[in-house]
């Protein structure tokens, strides 16, 4: 079975070879029930978490670009009050509504307040009771204390999206994709369910919440893809997420991508050859070679050896990961433009 | 630097957005003060262990742990701060009695609050933070703040429980069950049995319980809170604000830096982490002679590539010092190596207490 490709099943990216190249190959980390799971943009709701300042946002909008394109209806959420997509996609912020990005691509940055009122007219039946509800100060007040309501509206209207019928009457979407917060906070929203549901004693909302929490840990619908960096501290977070995913909530990674990864220009000899020039720099200076050639060296040098680590902490993520893991390049430019989400998403969509 | 940032500063608060270095950062400061002959303690709410790992310690707990260190003049202690834990040692602490004690710490609503609610844990680094600077063990404590959005919580959680606590609903939830619904004027009745259908929450009897005996607690709490927010703008306290050039960070940074100047906190300056440095422009003909023209091509690209990122970085940085004013700016370069372990903090050791400042060749400003 080794080495074998399974009919039907495309090859899969698994890393980049030292010129670039892409070398195909299936990923040996490919667990067998992963063929039981549809694709992930196949799903109902891809769930994109990982430590903080690592490109969560970009794979969330690079995925989103990925399935508009495959004819698939998308909303992106984005939560904790951000609202990056609409300055990516150059179109004007509007909150809580959703607004097309793209032809097919749709974004929505929930706010927890409105999503509660939502939740209150939809679990009431009634604008007017919730209207009433809504407006009492004694209900907001005891509503901001009640243990982890925010949370539980803020992964329902996320929830809400991903429905086939949606409960608050919105548009349908064939798919949703989360923007989470960061890990700790990102299990704490994927808990949040669970958590409410042994808080509420009575009826619908319990309920609900366990509906809720049953859609999450459904592989079939739900896909995590967990965002990392080739360096140490966010490779354990991700390898310490898996294990709390698993433990805490019994739902696994589907895959881990690792940002940012440097492209691998020198081999070892032209970079032994480079450590030897720049050694002897004394001697250049009476060639009069300029100070900027002797940094250009130095630069050249010190990318080679964050070169080397990255690949370490990509191949210890590989080792210590469950769930297959793909990279996106490091791309030079000074900020991230559509032209560069759109040669990301074609990365992206080599390596799925 | 960073040590004349920190005379006669009993605290360091690190703020700033996430992925930006922000627990290396502190541990980096906590680590060279300590080299400095401080007594220092740095302490962390950041569940990833992050700051563990960089101490090069296999875990932290909710005690300060000594981390041995080869040549400190003074001493490094390092503690994770368990949020839950504190919160329930904070009641124990304010309850009357036992019985009282136990009726919090085992109603549902405490449990989820002291668990799930936003503010919560910062709330709580703030607690323990004002109770170690209590106790005077350390000359300087270092703390590491969450890494979320909305990381300037902290500031404001103080003041949130204190109107927690302050407010009329505690009050005549504290009177005994019925009196203090009937205050609270007709409809709060049906208020609550709708609110019981729309949260699934029998709030009155769960809230009403909860309330009750926490009522009794109102006013020590109160005073901790006013306590705590005094410590926060005291003047040995000091505020340091980790970023990285990127933009989003910056943004961030200046967000920060607005609130925290609004709160009128103790602001000491900026580390900005991660700036890549550029240099000169490289004579590709000199480069080519010694290299050959091919390995003098790749060269010069790496090159390239690097510059556009310092020139990208240096209009970072010289547009968050227009926006936030005369504050200094204190540059850790892209070091080779991602920094995690204690010879990485010792190479920030250089930057952050100015022995060394990154070479910027023909940089301005």
């Amino acid at each position: 079975m080794s080495g074998q490709l399974e009919a039907g099943e495309p090859p899969k990216l698994v890393g980049l070879s030292p010129d670039g190249a892409l070398e195909l190959g299936h990923a040996p980390q490919a667990k067998p029930e992963s063929r039981a799971v549809p694709s992930l943009l196949d799903r109902r709701l891809v769930v994109v978490t990982g430590k903080g300042g690592v490109g969560k946002t970009t794979v969330a909008a690079a995925l989103g670009l990925l399935a508009a394109r495959a004819g698939k209806r998308t909303v992106i959420c984005e939560v904790a009050e951000q609202e990056r997509l609409s300055d990516l996609f150059g179109v004007d912020a509007s909150g809580h509504d959703e607004r097309e990005l793209a032809p097919n691509l749709h974004s929505v940055s929930v706010d927890p307040e409105l999503a509660k009122e939502e939740w209150l007219r939809y679990q009431l039946k009634s604008g007017t009771l919730a209207g009433v509800l809504g407006g009492s100060s004694v209900f907001r007040y005891l509503s901001a204390a009640a243990p982890g309501l925010s949370e539980l509206v803020t992964i329902g209207k996320v929830w809400d999206l991903a429905q086939l019928e949606r409960r608050t009457g919105g548009s349908v979407f064939d798919l949703a994709i989360v923007d989470a917060p960061a890990t700790g906070h990102g299990i704490a929203m994927l808990r949040a369910p669970s958590t409410y549901a042994g808080v509420a004693r009575v009826g619908p909302i319990r309920r609900q919440a366990l509906q809720i929490d049953a859609f999450l840990r459904d592989r079939k619908r739900t896909a995590v893809v967990v965002v990392a960096l080739a360096e140490e501290m966010p490779v354990n977070e991700t390898l310490e997420l898996e294990r709390r995913l698993s433990e805490e909530m019994e739902m696994a990674i589907d895959r881990a991508v690792v940002n940012a990864v440097y492209p691998e220009r020198f081999t070892r000899e032209e970079a032994e050859r480079l450590r030897a020039v720049a050694e002897d720099g004394a001697v250049s200076a009476t060639r009069s070679r300029g100070a900027g050639t002797d940094a250009a060296v130095r630069a050249a040098l010190a990318e080679h050896e964050r070169v080397r680590g990255q690949r370490s902490q990509v191949r210890r993520l590989r080792r210590g990961l469950e769930a297959p893991v793909a990279t996106l390049p490091f791309l030079f430019e000074p900020e991230l433009q559509l032209e560069q989400l759109d040669h990301l998403a074609r990365r992206l969509e080599r390596a799925l | 630097m960073i040590d004349r940032w920190l005379q006669r500063k009993q605290i360091c608060i690190c703020a700033g957005s996430g992925g930006v270095g922000k627990t290396t950062t502190s541990a980096a400061i906590a680590l060279g003060m300590a080299a400095r002959g401080k007594k220092v303690a740095v302490l962390t709410i950041d569940p990833a262990r992050r700051l563990a790992n960089s101490l090069g310690l296999p875990e932290l707990g909710n005690e300060e742990r000594q981390v041995e260190v080869d040549g400190l003049d003074g001493e490094l202690w390092a503690m994770m701060l368990d949020p839950k834990r504190t919160f329930d040692e904070i009641v124990a602490w304010h309850a009357p009695d036992e019985r009282t004690r136990d009726a919090v710490l085992s109603n549902r609503i405490y449990q989820e609050l002291s668990n799930a609610v936003a503010g919560s844990q910062e709330y709580m680094a703030m607690e323990k933070l004002h109770e170690l600077h209590q106790e005077g063990r350390y000359d300087l404590l270092v703390l590491d703040t969450p890494p979320t959005r909305n990381a300037l919580d902290f500031l404001d959680a103080p003041r949130r429980l204190t109107e927690f606590v302050d407010s009329k609903t505690l009050q005549l939830f504290a009177a005994p069950a019925g009196i203090g619904l009937k205050l609270l004027g007709r409809g709060t009745g049906v208020v609550f049995s709708v609110m019981k259908r729309a949260t699934g929450i029998d709030l009155l009897a769960d809230m009403g319980e909860f309330f009750r005996s926490f009522g009794g607690m109102t006013e020590g709490f109160r005073e901790r809170a006013a306590l705590v927010n005094d410590l926060l703008s005291d003047s040995r306290t000091a505020f340091v604000l980790v970023t990285s050039p990127r933009r989003h960070a910056l943004e961030d940074a200046v967000w920060f830096h607005h609130r925290l100047m609004e709160g009128g906190m103790p602001f000491a300056g900026v580390i900005a982490n991660r700036v890549h440095q550029g240099g000169d422009a490289a004579d590709g003909a000199a480069l080519g002679a010694e290299l050959g023209d091919q390995l003098a091509a790749k060269v010069l690209r790496a090159y390239e590539d690097e510059r556009r990122l310092a020139e990208r970085d240096r209009a970072g940085l010289a547009e968050l010092r227009r926006r936030i004013g005369r504050k200094p700016i204190v540059q850790v370069p892209h070091l080779h190596d991602d920094v995690h372990d204690l010879d990485g903090l010792r190479q920030m050791d250089e930057y952050l207490f100015g022995r060394k400042r990154p070479a910027r060749p023909g940089a301005r400003g």
